[in-house]
């Protein structure tokens, strides 16, 4: 029997079709149809300006939103050569961090519903409030805050942002014990996700599933050990693994990652003096600050150019590889040496993990394709682009 | 290893392959081959015992028109055990651009390969799936070229529309209702 699942499934978190090809309850073949949600953000931004470009590439994959834009910048600055400082550089670590935590969030809530687990996400969402109230007292948007710039941040931290995160920080820790009380040792979601979708090491890596998929099956990849970005090797955390690959022990490597996140946010909000540089010191890429706008004429203009014409920035093709809350993400960006960028690509880790659904899915049971879409926590904004 | 060092360290296990070594401003080391080299070569970057590329990152391509050659695929390997990346670019002619494909190398290149036929128009060679990935299967034309407009209007294909006047409507509206009132 023939079976279409999606375009409008509401567990195929937005627009995914697969057409499931049935002998009984297991699948023998699994065709997945994406495109539904194909904007042309990489053919859009040819015309935009180059800081034009960060709302833009938030709204790709639009659970990680800081973590694009982060990537997007990295490789921006790159080609043009700047050097951040490093309040910038930890400011970035924090904001990444919580996105991590944010988007893990809004995965372990689905997922947990879609298994049946229904009260998680109601856990879950109430903490990821909590997270979405600290990004609008960043940048006054909850989603999408376009805070990360070419060249730093779009202004400093607000007042009172550190004893804000704190107060996160002490209240999530506790939580997350409730969340693993629910799930953990739940012996129906055990049931569900235990030696469900499987994967070997070697097929994760030939697919290109970099991440917590690949993690769970015991590759230890993480891109802020391996190729390390913004200072993450001054930073103390552990990357965890585990050896099953199937659907529960990505549950619990995410789960071990929102932990390490959590340390790497207090190790951050140490190091993040209240006040200070936020953007590099370069007048061709940061507008300066508003009151002197207001008062020396070659504020004003500096102001005006950037606004108006924006920045060159020197030809070339850069990529800067930074760990996502989905694997290895990063930008190539392509500069003719123009205001505008040439071609700007993104590594979508969730379009390797859709194109591994078939290989995770077929020779299983109808019922496990919910739990299989869940674990491996695809965003089809990521997909189609 | 510094990248010179590290591209000639290619050249000795890949002595048949020429390679350009390409400068880059984010020290990924940077090597051109030409289009008839990739399908000895990938096969050896991704299996030779002081390479192992295992993990393709990424694979995209790039239109410099109006210049020729026109087009550059890129291949963004890493290898985890190494703790190495490479990029590979291969240049292409503007008119028939086509590759081999390395979806035999690598599974995860099956639907970048398809992603970049779909919006450049690249034929990958031998390719076990070649349709469009994200646009519909009709589509004209490659969106992502640099000679494709920004701006087209072209009307959507839908199915034909139900052909009833407004009065048809009314009047098969008010003979329900009267069917129900039976």
């Amino acid at each position: 029997m023939t079976v279409n699942m999606g375009p409008q499934h509401p567990s195929t978190h937005g627009v995914l079709r697969l057409v499931l090809e049935l002998d009984g309850e297991t699948i023998r073949s699994a065709s997945p149809t994406i495109g539904y949600l194909h904007t042309g953000i990489e053919k859009t931004v040819e015309q935009k300006k180059w800081q034009q470009v960060i709302p833009l590439v938030e709204r790709m994959d639009y659970l990680s939103a800081q973590s694009n834009s982060m990537a997007f910048c990295l490789s921006v600055e790159t080609l043009l050569g700047v050097e951040l400082p490093e309040r910038v550089r930890f400011i970035r670590v924090l904001l990444a961090e919580l996105q991590r935590i944010n988007s893990h969030l809004v995965w372990l809530g689905t997922h947990g519903m879609e298994v049946g687990a229904v009260s998680v996400m109601l856990y879950c969402f109430r903490e990821r409030e909590l997270l979405l109230n600290l990004n609008e007292m960043l940048a006054g948007f909850r989603m999408f805050p376009s805070y990360m710039r070419i060249g730093g941040l779009r202004e400093d931290l607000p007042r009172g942002f550190h004893g804000a995160v704190r107060a996160f920080l002490d209240r999530f820790a506790p939580k997350l014990d409730e969340y693993e009380d629910l799930l953990t040792r739940n012996e129906i979601y055990v049931e569900r996700t235990r030696g469900v979708g499987t994967i070997s090491a070697e097929d994760a890596v030939a697919y290109g599933l970099m991440g917590p998929i690949a993690r769970a099956a015991g590759v230890g990849y993480d891109v802020r050990k391996v190729f390390p970005y913004l200072g993450y090797d001054t930073f103390d955390f552990s990357v965890p693994t585990r050896t099953d690959g199937d659907a529960y022990s990505r549950y619990l490597v995410r789960i071990a990652e929102m932990r390490e996140s959590a340390r790497i946010c207090r190790q951050a909000l140490e190091r993040i003096s209240p006040t200070g540089a936020y953007a590099v010191a370069d007048p061709r890429i940061t507008p300066p600050p508003k009151d002197r706008v207001y008062t020396e004429m070659e504020a004003l203009i500096q102001h005006f150019l950037i606004y108006s014409q924006g920045f060159t920035v020197p030809s070339g093709e850069a990529y800067v590889p930074v760990e996502g809350p989905r694997g290895e993400q990063g930008f190539t960006v392509f500069s003719d040496g123009t205001n505008r960028p040439w071609r700007v690509k993104a590594r979508a880790p969730s379009l390797l993990a859709c194109q591994a659904l078939e290989k995770l899915i077929v020779g299983g049971l109808i019922a496990d394709v919910i739990a299989v879409i869940g674990s491996i926590d695809v965003v089809m904004g990521d997909v189609d682009r | 290893m510094d990248s010179t060092a590290f591209v000639n360290s290619l050249r000795e296990a890949l002595p048949d392959v020429q390679f350009e070594h390409v400068p880059s401003v984010d020290l990924h080391p940077t090597v051109c081959i030409a289009p008839d080299a990739v399908p000895a070569a990938m096969p050896v970057l991704r299996q030779h015992a002081d390479l192992r590329f295992a993990f393709l990152a990424d694979l995209t391509a790039v239109d410099f028109w109006p210049r020729e050659p026109r087009f550059e695929v890129v291949y963004m390997l890493v290898s985890i055990e190494h703790r190495q990346r490479l990029r590979v670019r291969v240049r292409l002619h503007g008119d028939d651009p086509h590759v081999a494909t390395v979806s035999g190398v690598w599974p995860a290149a099956n639907w970048l390969e398809r992603e970049v036929w779909d919006l450049f128009g690249i034929a990958f060679d031998a390719h076990p799936d070649p349709r469009r990935l994200l646009m519909p299967e009709d589509w004209e034309g490659y969106p992502l070229r640099k000679d494709y407009p920004v701006q087209i209007h072209m009307r959507p294909h839908i199915a034909e529309p139900m052909q009833v006047t407004a009065e048809e409507f009314r009047s098969s509206v008010a003979r329900d209702r009267l069917v129900r009132k039976q």
